[in-house]
């Protein structure tokens, strides 16, 4: 008999399909148990699905202004009406998801790597050096965060990628505390003293046994990180001190022209409101549903707010 | 609980010190280019270096922080380069109005909270309790600022009628100017109502549960006693330490809503002194931002701890 070739060895498949596996189950025990959390899962989705395909999505490029177009109610050319400037609303809602999606995926991957090496260091080793990190976490917490985010703006000046970097960096405290206690909660049991009894270093057990074992938290925090980063830019946006113009924020949306325009264009000011709201309830609820099916030691924590 | 105070203000100590530390990196590491963007667009001195002297920036960094630190101990956040008038003095005059929208602003949350939170946990898994736990999330979901404009855009499309943005100080027309608090307080209220109803829904859970509940039950006492005398006072404690932990979301929160509703306190101070890119205010608007926030935080621990003696005695 001929071995079939395979591109890739029995065993990886076997990995693979035992993976999928498995992942099928947890979608399926979240729309069984948790079908609001579903919900929250398939917002996100077209949420994502918005950001991939906005050029396909859009009926109008985001910022063709048009001035004969102005103010024009929601109709089958403009489903949801056109701007001051003859903007197409529901183009740039559609590309808005793109920024939204940019900053939340983009700050929450620099605060989780921050949180995760900070909470993961104090936690596992301890000492002197954890009591130090903790106030500094203290103090980092003690200052109100959307004060300390434009602080951050006011000294780096508005633009997309300071953005992400200043939310990544503010949301980080908060976030390493949960990762501490997590780790504090695996580092007591026997599996890593074995590892340690048998010659593995701190690197090894802290990657190969502290990190899966925290993963359930980390991934909560990122999914409701998601929702409190996409928050907090349009906070900032709204502001003026967030993503600047000409790329299509939702809370710049509703600031400055939104809110002169919206006893005429009432539109103006509605949408974008919906799109935000919509999206951060998205990633509240999965991510209080992935709560309660992964990590029940964390039910009755606190949700993203601003 | 004399050792608790004192160590809880021990702990304050370094608390404060990397607060002051924190702020002041940040305001003092500005990019060579923002000064000269300040010297441009605000012509705050004669030239670029007068302008940075007066920022302090000529001196080592370790310098510039010990005088600054001596200054803001001695109560003086320095000048405002915009108002040329001390930067505290600005504070003080913007500061109660700030504190006053923020103690509404709790009043509210507390009020919508404790009762819903308590009456969705003693009908647990009833439609009732999925509808307030549902609006919990929609309530943290929607960004404050939005409900500020639908709250300022629907009446008017409705009724024809618009909130007051024109501020009336207390001393002219009190009753105007409380009144002119209400809307934002209720929608700053919101949000932190819906973390608190969440967590005293929870505790209420855990505390109903317990054997000495099932002993007042089985005493044949009725529903309110039991819920209101027994459970709630239990499962009150915990809920004001989130109470503490709301404080500074409240005051991130407060910038918004003085911006929208055109409240001149020191959140509406400080995105003003943003865009005239006034880094002594913004220092010194965040710096005691976070002392206030701390000292309520202090205090909300030690009534924690006078509440609850098992705090004390850990």
């Amino acid at each position: 008999m001929r071995e079939i070739s395979l591109p890739l060895p029995w065993s990886t498949v076997g990995k693979i399909s035992v993976r999928l596996q498995a992942a099928s189950r947890g979608v399926w025990r979240l729309i069984k148990e948790k079908p609001l959390g579903a919900f929250g899962g398939v917002i996100v989705l077209v949420l994502l699905l918005c950001a991939l395909l906005a050029p396909w999505i859009a009926t109008h490029p985001y910022d063709q202004t048009n001035v004969r177009n102005r103010l024009k109610p929601p109709s089958a050319q403009f489903y949801l009406g056109t701007d001051n400037l003859g903007r197409d609303i529901f183009s740039r809602i559609i590309y808005g998801a793109r920024v939204s999606v940019t900053v939340g995926f983009g700050a929450v991957s620099i605060g989780m790597f921050l949180a995760t090496f900070v909470g993961v260091g104090s936690g596992y080793f301890g000492g002197k050096a954890d009591v130090l990190v903790q106030r500094l976490v203290d103090s980092w917490m003690a200052i109100p965060g959307l004060l300390l985010l434009l602080n951050v703006m006011a000294v780096l000046g508005p633009g997309l990628l300071n953005v992400i970097l200043a939310l990544g960096v503010v949301s980080a405290a908060r976030n390493s505390r949960i990762i501490r206690s997590a780790t504090l909660a695996i580092k007591g049991n026997q599996f890593i003293e074995a590892a340690r009894a048998v010659g593995a270093n701190h690197l090894r057990i802290i990657v190969r046994y502290v990190l899966p074992n925290i993963m359930a938290p980390i991934i909560i925090i990122a999914t409701i990180s998601l929702g409190f980063a996409i928050l907090t830019e349009s906070a900032l946006s709204f502001l003026g001190l967030g993503v600047p113009p000409p790329y299509p924020s939702w809370g710049e949306m509703l600031s400055g022209s939104g809110r002169s325009y919206m006893h005429k264009a009432p539109w103006m000011a509605t949408w974008p409101g919906v799109a935000i709201s919509l999206a951060v309830f998205g990633f509240n609820m999965l991510g209080d549903a992935l709560r309660d099916l992964l990590d029940p030691r964390l039910r009755g924590g606190r949700l993203v707010r601003r | 609980m004399r050792q608790y105070v004192l160590k809880r203000l021990l702990l304050v100590v370094p608390t404060l010190i990397l607060i002051s530390l924190i702020v002041f990196t940040l305001n003092h590491m500005l990019p060579g280019d923002v000064v000269v963007l300040m010297f441009e667009e605000k012509a705050y001195a004669k030239d670029l270096d007068a302008l940075r002297a007066k920022l302090g920036l000529d001196r080592p960094l370790y310098m510039q922080y010990f005088s600054w630190i001596g200054q803001v101990t001695g109560g003086d956040l320095g000048e405002s380069l915009w108002t040329k008038r001390p930067v505290l003095e600005e504070i003080m005059h913007r500061l109660p109005v700030s504190l006053k929208l923020g103690a509404m602003a709790i009043a509210v949350s507390l009020c919508i909270a404790l009762p819903i939170g308590v009456l969705s946990a003693i009908r647990q898994d009833t439609l009732k309790d999925y509808a307030a736990r549902s609006a919990a999330i929609v309530g943290l979901s929607v960004p404050p600022f939005w409900k500020a404009t639908l709250v300022i855009v629907l009446p008017s499309i409705w009724f024809g009628w618009a909130p007051p943005l024109q501020f009336t100080p207390f001393s002219e027309h009190p009753w105007q100017n409380l009144s002119q608090f209400i809307l934002p307080a209720i929608i700053l209220g919101i949000a932190p109502g819906a973390s608190i109803m969440r967590l005293t829904r929870a505790l209420m859970l855990e505390v109903l549960r317990q054997d000495y509940i099932r002993t007042a039950w089985s005493k044949g006492m009725r529903e309110p006693r039991v819920v209101l005398k027994h459970a709630f006072k239990n499962a009150i404690i915990p809920v004001i330490t989130i109470v503490g932990i709301q404080v500074a979301e409240i005051a991130s929160g407060t910038v918004i809503m003085e911006t929208i509703f055109g409240l001149p306190g020191m959140g509406r101070f400080l995105v003003d002194a943003i865009f005239q890119r006034d880094y002594p205010v913004v220092q010194g608007v965040i710096l005691l931002t976070s002392l206030i926030t701390v000292v309520i935080n202090l205090l909300v621990d030690m009534t924690y701890a006078q509440l609850d003696p098992r705090i004390r005695y850990q």
